[in-house]
């Protein structure tokens, strides 16, 4: 059982590779982003019951588990999108907890959000999808935004989509958009929730390449899904997750080693059989 | 006195005088409509408990009586007030009182803008409603602060959704402007009854006045649709 802690199978983040200047030194003794006890009650449900987890620089942590488990609320309670009833999120080293309203926001800024079914915004192309934040939030001038916004657009291989509004993209061309919005405020780390669950077979790989690029590039990474196949390669361990806690946490090879008899292993095998991939 | 030089010399001239009454009416009622409505629309969907329970009040009465009730209210009502003050602390109060005696216009305007505001709620309210929510955290979790997620995000789309049910509440508003004539005033319909009584050719007169409110409500109808194919978003019809 391997807890975060030491240095990520990828080693050091590539340098500039998320634009914010990498942190060196300080030897991981503190993790980049840590969710301490989180437990909240919706509806007189214990939708998440102390739930904790860490994420260091780089590292990418992959998070399974039945529906309803409580995944989506866990990601919207670190992001304080709902903030949790209880418990903590520690961003370096900074706490959300004790924020204003005023510093939440820049908080947020710092997290990236990929939803499952992407919520663009409808009535923007996907450029000002992905400039309207910097230019709203950030403050950064009209040109220099759109630059911005091309550059993100490039990097998600859709730089001749600038123009199309999200109704005239595919699935996997709007969560590519999510990615490149996401990924122009230079976020610290990246909260993915099921980005290729809504999407048709055919169009999950491009979406998938472009999280295997983002991991190689040393963005930090928690990611809900489903591949289990396509995450077993890219992650040092994975939490499974149900009815509000973390139940099981290990590498992948530990919990699907076969007749490790662990729940994620029953899961996983569960998954590729409806799958019918690996 | 010949047909055509009836209409040349009388009817059409009185007409076009209660036309520019007419629009002078409609106007500003429309414009400021359409604001109280955005205001208590967006204050009924995103305001404090106590404030949503105070605008479906407003909405509530101003929905649920005559229009032409209100309008008495307030030409023929209000004043009851300014007489009462004025008997219980004498005449030294009449700047004040004064205030409660409406013009004929103001009524109307008054009137027409507040039962307008109402209904426009209901449209802005129901386009705010349909912005998935998803919209709504998507701009939160890019460090949007509430108040730039509604006019940046909310806002634009909830317009382009609202527009053609408020659009259609200012084309009933300039038929309901007929009205005002109920409070004296010379607009359009007044002018057609006091021509049309005074020389006794109703049908005339209240055809060619009909045709005076089609051309008004064909020109708002233009600007509408012209209003809507501006706004619209390329592929997706639900945002028209
Ligand atoms: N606001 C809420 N009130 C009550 N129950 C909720 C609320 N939001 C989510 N839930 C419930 O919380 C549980 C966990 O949901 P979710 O986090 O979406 O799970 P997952 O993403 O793992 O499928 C589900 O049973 C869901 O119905
Ligand atoms: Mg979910």
């Amino acid at each position: 059982m391997a807890l975060g802690g030491a240095m990520t199978g990828k080693g050091q983040p590539a340098p500039g590779g998320n634009g914010s200047p990498a942190f060196r030194g300080d030897g991981g003794a503190r993790h980049l982003l840590e969710a301490c006890g989180i437990s909240r009650t919706a509806g007189g449900k214990r939708l998440l019951d102390g739930v904790s987890l860490s994420l260091d620089r780089g590292e990418l942590k992959v998070l399974i588990g039945p529906s309803g488990g409580g995944k989506s609320t866990l990601l919207q309670c670190i992001h304080f999108l709902t903030p949790p009833d209880e418990g903590d999120v520690l961003l370096d080293g900074e706490s959300a907890r004790e924020m204003s309203r005023k510093n939440i926001c820049l908080f947020r800024r710092e997290i990236g959000m990929i939803f499952q079914d992407f919520n663009l915004f409808d009535h923007l192309s996907a450029r000002d999808n992905v400039a309207v934040a910097l230019r709203r939030v950030k403050g950064l001038p009209k040109k220099l935004a759109y630059e911005r916004a091309a550059s993100e657009l490039e990097r998600v291989g859709l730089a001749d989509k600038w123009a199309l509004y999200p109704a005239q993209l595919s699935g996997g061309q709007k969560q590519r958009v999510s990615i490149a919005r996401a990924l122009a405020m230079d976020p610290k780390v990246m909260l993915l929730d099921e980005p290729t669950s809504a999407l048709d077979p055919e169009l999950i790989g491009e979406v998938l390449k472009v999280i295997h690029d983002l991991h190689d590039g040393g963005m930090t990474m928690l990611m809900v899904t489903h591949q289990v196949g396509f995450a077993k390669h890219l992650t040092r361990e994975f939490l499974f997750m149900e009815d509000g806690r973390i139940t099981e946490r290990g590498s992948p090879e530990e919990l699907l080693k076969d007749g490790s008899g662990t729940r994620t292993s029953d899961f996983c095998s569960k998954l590729s059989e409806i799958q019918g991939g690996p | 006195m010949g047909t055509l030089e009836f209409y040349r010399t009388i009817l059409f001239p009185a007409l076009n005088q209660g036309l520019r009454v007419s629009v002078a009416i409609i106007i500003p009622s429309a414009i400021l409509g359409l604001a109280l409505g955005v205001l208590v629309g967006a204050g009924r969907t995103l305001g404090k408990p106590w404030l949503t329970r105070l605008l479906d009040a407003y909405v509530a009465v101003f929905r649920g009586t005559p229009l032409l009730v209100q309008l008495m209210m307030w030409f023929y009502g209000l004043p009851t007030i300014s007489v009462f003050l004025e008997a219980r602390f004498g005449p030294g109060v009449r700047p004040f009182s004064d205030a409660f005696r409406l013009s004929p216009y103001a009524a109307s305007v008054t009137a027409f803008a507040l039962c307008s505001g109402a209904y426009q709620s209901e449209y802005i309210r129901g386009a705010i409603l349909s912005i998935k929510r998803g919209q709504f955290l998507a701009a939160q979790a890019l460090g949007f602060t509430r108040g730039q997620t509604f006019w940046r995000i909310t806002a634009p789309a909830a317009a382009r959704r609202a527009l053609p049910g408020c659009g259609n509440e200012i084309i009933y508003l300039i038929k309901y402007s007929s009205l005002a004539m109920i409070v004296t005033m010379s607009e359009l319909t007044g002018k057609a009854k006091e021509i049309a009584s005074l020389y006794f050719r109703h049908l005339e007169c209240y055809l060619a006045t009909a045709c005076y409110y089609l051309a008004l409500v064909t020109l708002a109808t233009w600007l509408l649709s012209y209003a809507e194919k501006r706004l619209s978003i390329p592929g997706d019809p639900s945002l028209s």
